[in-house]
């Protein structure tokens, strides 16, 4: 027959369309916009705070951490530093918290119309990544500063990299995001935790300290931390300090692919009938 | 095969009874340690117990439908017939528990108007919003952005946020946007009980227009003049399965039927809430009774007798009965208050009978509902007491009277005939 449609009690339990997902890209665009534009409607400053609120975060990190805690920056300059590591991880941490709660936020659009629920948790983290590209262009300008007076940044091919570390942080925050999304339909008490846990993991990654900080018998822990490996590639890649070994970034894709995964069959389990226990 | 829009098989969908969802982690983990110890669950409501928690109902019990293109198909249903559940499932807001649906063509579901609309956007920025939500790609919206502002009437405010947009505008709005849809099956909720007569007016035409271009319309109201005029075949639902499939106008007759239920005699309204606390304080209406009748059916020929039994709390002596009578789908027929009073000392509990001239309502199941209340010399009403419940009637013309009388067309009263008075020869 030739019907277009099939509705059925359930589904595979990976069950994920694409070609649909692709139909909805429009939509995607539009809550990207929609963000945007109501984000700072009634506020003075306006869209100034995308720019203000990294400038604050980072000098607070350079205050305390760097001029209080004296932690090393390996030779980078302090601002630059910070500024760096923090463009990346709170890309992250903004994926995570806005996917966590796209069910519980969104109930009241979802159970009124069809439409593919992944388009929302997309949407947020092209969000967070266009928030990103933002920062990195404040860096930019950061560091020709400094180029300017005097300091050499040590910049190799490995810059080449600096969007596939940008994807991959992506999937990474989206996977972690959407399996507490689905998590949370159920148990609310998620939402606080992530908050908490965000920040936890942040300083269990190498954001306002390097790597080589680790002493060497912690090292196979920390790199079940998927986020270790990434902000130091990036900022090898940018700031030109030091790097890390491939395999540690080979298992730091490993795990992210893995958490996409499970997510993704989880969330496709719940948004079918999130609605009645939402 | 092809002409078949939607086929649905043995559908049911099933829900937990008890609180489900909005429990925390810790909640979940104390309920299910006490349960595996045989103690009490700490979390469960005073009169709850296990038997009930996890317990499961059936909202749909099964149902086989098949939906032909450019049909308008009517839903019907008491509340809780599982009239809104088929159609979130049909939109795929949530899944079915059981069971097969199969869709030819593209659906719009309306389920509410203006899903998805922001306040901080201008009415532009919505139509586009609320257009993608609903499946429309930007080059559709582009192409029909001004036909959708023209049939919302709200060219002039178009580029101003919904925020500061009328109730009524922001309604209009979100219908032209969904009515622009080019979807080969609509599904709607009673979105039609929106905005002024005038619009409402022009939406049925429009779906109206629809239905006959083609389109398959599924259609839930409990207006059944909308359903009239807009559907070709009807559905009753009622607990769950189709009690009935066909004609659109012995539908209605059988919901009506279901709706009046057994049409008693007798309604007692102690210890019933009442609609404002004052009510019942200085009065008390215990119950009221059809007189002379063993159902609650009567012919238009005759005299309805009916009579309340009321406790006087305080002395009151003018006090007068309301009756306000509605059909039984709700639309308002009209109202009368006695011509006489009566009073009542503080202490007495008295029967009261009265008689009531039906002669003017058309054959029909009306509702009934009854207030004492007190004019004073002001002018003003005050209210004493109110029947808490429906009462329901039914009037039946009588053989040796049949006129054909159509309420879709002439309403429920029999107002008073013309007479000639003069005429002057040409």
């Amino acid at each position: 027959m030739d019907f277009t449609t099939h509705i059925k009690a359930k589904n595979g339990w990976f069950d994920i369309n694409l070609k649909e997902l692709f139909q909805y890209r429009d939509l995607i665009i539009l809550f990207v916009k929609r963000t945007y534009t109501t984000m700072y409607k009634q506020t003075i400053l306006g869209p100034l705070w995308l720019i203000l609120n990294p400038l604050i975060t980072v000098s607070l990190y350079a205050l305390v951490f760097g001029t209080v805690a004296r932690l090393s920056t390996d030779g980078a300059p302090q601002f630059a530093f910070y500024l760096c590591s923090n463009a990346i991880w709170s890309f992250f941490a903004v994926c995570i918290t806005e996917t966590s709660t796209t069910f519980t936020a969104n109930a009241a659009i979802m159970g009124k119309v069809y439409f593919p629920r992944l388009v929302m948790p997309i949407s947020s983290v092209i969000t967070a990544m266009l928030n990103m590209l933002i920062q990195l262009g404040i860096l930019i300008i950061v560091m020709i500063g400094y180029v300017m007076s005097g300091i050499r940044f040590n910049i190799t091919w490995t810059i080449m990299l600096v969007p596939v570390l940008i994807i991959q942080t992506g999937l990474l925050g989206l996977g972690c995001g959407i399996i507490v999304a689905a998590l949370t339909t159920k148990y609310r008490d998620l939402v606080i935790l992530v908050s908490f846990g965000v920040q936890l993991w942040m300083y269990a990654s190498p954001v306002v300290y390097t790597f080589s900080q680790i002493p060497p018998k912690f090292i196979r822990f920390y790199l079940l931390n998927p986020m270790a490996p990434i902000i130091t590639m990036w900022r090898n890649a940018i700031l030109g300090t030091e790097g890390i070994s491939g395999i540690y970034w080979g298992i730091s894709w490993g795990i992210t692919v893995a958490v996409l995964f499970i997510g993704i069959v989880l969330f496709s389990r719940i948004e079918r009938t999130f609605m009645d226990t939402v | 095969m092809s002409d078949i829009a939607i086929k649905i098989e043995n559908l049911k969908k099933e829900y937990r009874l008890g609180t489900i969802g909005g429990r925390t982690l810790n909640a979940e983990l104390q309920s299910w340690w006490a349960r595996k110890r045989g103690k009490e669950d700490p979390n469960l409501k005073l009169g709850e117990d296990y038997g009930n928690y996890g317990e499961s109902f059936l909202a749909l019990k099964g149902i086989d439908l098949e939906v032909k293109k450019g049909e308008a198909l009517g839903i019907i249903g008491p509340n809780g017939a599982g009239k809104s559940t088929l159609l979130k499932i049909l939109s795929r807001v949530t899944a079915p528990t059981e069971g097969d649906i199969w869709i030819n063509g593209r659906i719009a579901s309306m389920l509410e108007v203006g899903t998805g609309f922001h306040g901080e956007l201008t009415g532009r920025e919505n139509i586009y919003m609320n257009g993608a939500i609903l499946g429309m790609t930007k080059k559709e919206v582009d192409s029909k952005i001004e036909s959708i502002i023209d049939f919302s009437e709200c060219r002039q405010f178009i580029d101003t946020p919904v925020k500061r947009y009328s109730s009524g505008m922001y309604v209009k709005l979100a219908f032209a946007v969904a009515s622009h849809l080019d979807a080969e099956i609509m599904v709607m909720d009673e979105v039609l009980a929106v905005g002024d007569a005038m619009f409402q007016k022009k939406c049925l035409g429009k779906m109206g227009d629809e239905a006959a271009g083609g389109k398959t319309v599924l259609y839930v109201s409990h207006n059944m003049a909308t359903i009239r005029k807009l559907c070709t075949r009807c559905i009753v639902l009622q607990k769950g399965q189709i009690v009935f499939d066909g004609d659109v106008e012995k539908a209605i007759d059988v919901y009506m039927e279901n709706a009046t239920g057994d049409l008693l005699t007798h309604y007692c309204f102690d210890g019933q809430r009442r609609s404002v606390p004052e009510r019942g304080r200085e009065l008390y209406l215990h119950s009221f009774d059809f007189l002379g009748k063993k159902i609650a059916k009567f012919s238009s020929l005759e005299k309805m007798r009916y009579g309340f039994n009321v406790e006087g709390f305080e002395d009151i002596d003018n006090v007068r009965v309301r009756l306000e009578i509605r059909t039984v789908e709700g639309t308002n027929v009209g109202m009368s208050e006695s011509s006489d009073s009566f009073c009542i000392k503080k202490g007495e509990r008295n029967d009261y009978e009265l008689e009531y001239d039906i002669s003017n309502l058309a054959e029909g199941s009306y509702t009934l509902r009854l207030t004492l209340f007190e004019l004073n010399d002001m002018g003003i009403h005050k209210g004493f007491d109110e029947s808490t419940e429906t009462i329901y009637f039914e009037i039946v013309e009588d053989e040796s009277n049949r006129t054909n009388w159509f309420p879709q067309y002439w309403g429920r009263v029999k107002l008073p005939a013309s007479t000639i008075v003069a005429c002057k020869r040409g």
